[in-house]
């Protein structure tokens, strides 16, 4: 794993439902960030609540997912280009938005990796995975940035 | 994070310390390549301290596979946790592989 010294914020915000706390990290279009990135954010998503190991993994799962989606598929790994990870924390669950500088996507023209034809195959499960792992997933209609929900119960 | 490798028996147990994802799935399938080109045909994943995979690591661990089987070996897994073992069920992957609770196990079976 490189060492980047990732540099993350917390900050209080409002929200509709009420107050929360903001996570935000930008990362460059490099794999290698993708494990402390994912460490980083999940610590700052768990920690001062209370957090079963099931949801720790969903968090990295769907992190590491949405990272690598964004530097792979949006950036192009583009070394010139970012992609922002924003996490709002509150009481009852966490929202992800990850977003990358690219041209987006369809979501919808995604097939589904599990059928016997697919399962030999190397690729097309990342976004499955966020899909069966998360509460919620909806996309801007840019299709450069992905929110995904996961209830902390 | 990292792979080590080891043999037992002539079956190659590679073990994951640590997770096995986008970043570093050539360095798994590279020391696969490897030991199929030096004959070993025998292979147990051990990621019994591994806390997750993603999809690239599972697309690792299908084309891995299929190189095995090409070659007239087999691959197995072992020392999925309940979490890695429910991400092989959800992708269906259970069907493609055989699992095992241990290396120790997977051993024996082979």
């Amino acid at each position: 794993m490189t060492s980047l010294r990732l540099c993350i914020r917390r900050a209080p915000v409002q929200e509709p439902d009420g107050p929360a706390t903001a996570v935000t990290l930008r990362l460059p279009s490099d794999v290698d960030c993708i494990e402390e990135a994912v460490a980083l954010l999940t610590y700052h998503c768990t920690t001062g609540a209370r957090t079963s190991e099931r949801l720790r993994f969903r968090l990295q799962v769907v992190l590491a997912e949405a990272i690598a989606n964004a530097i792979l598929r949006g950036n192009c790994e583009d070394a010139g280009k970012c992609v922002e990870v924003r996490a709002i924390l509150v009481p009852t669950e966490v929202r992800l938005h990850v977003t990358d500088e690219g041209p987006g996507f369809d979501p919808a023209t995604v097939p589904d990796p599990d059928t016997p034809m697919r399962l030999q195959e190397a690729h097309g499960r990342g976004l499955f995975l966020i899909r069966h792992l998360s509460d919620a997933v909806t996309f801007t209609p840019r299709g450069n940035s992905i929110c995904i929900t996961l209830r902390r119960q | 994070m990292g792979f080590s490798e080891t043999r037992q028996n002539g079956v190659v147990v590679v073990r994951a310390d640590g997770q096995l994802i986008v970043g570093n799935r050539h360095e798994l399938k590279d020391l696969v390549a490897r030991r199929l080109a030096a004959a070993d045909r025998r292979f147990v994943i051990d990621f019994a301290n591994t806390g997750y995979i993603d999809s690239s690591g599972l697309g690792a661990l299908v084309t891995m596979s299929k190189q095995v089987r090409e070659h007239g070996g087999e691959l197995r897994i072992a020392g999925l946790n309940d979490d890695l073992r429910a991400l092989f069920e959800l992708t269906k992957l259970d069907t493609l592989f055989t699992i095992s609770d241990t290396a120790e196990q997977a051993l024996a079976a082979f």
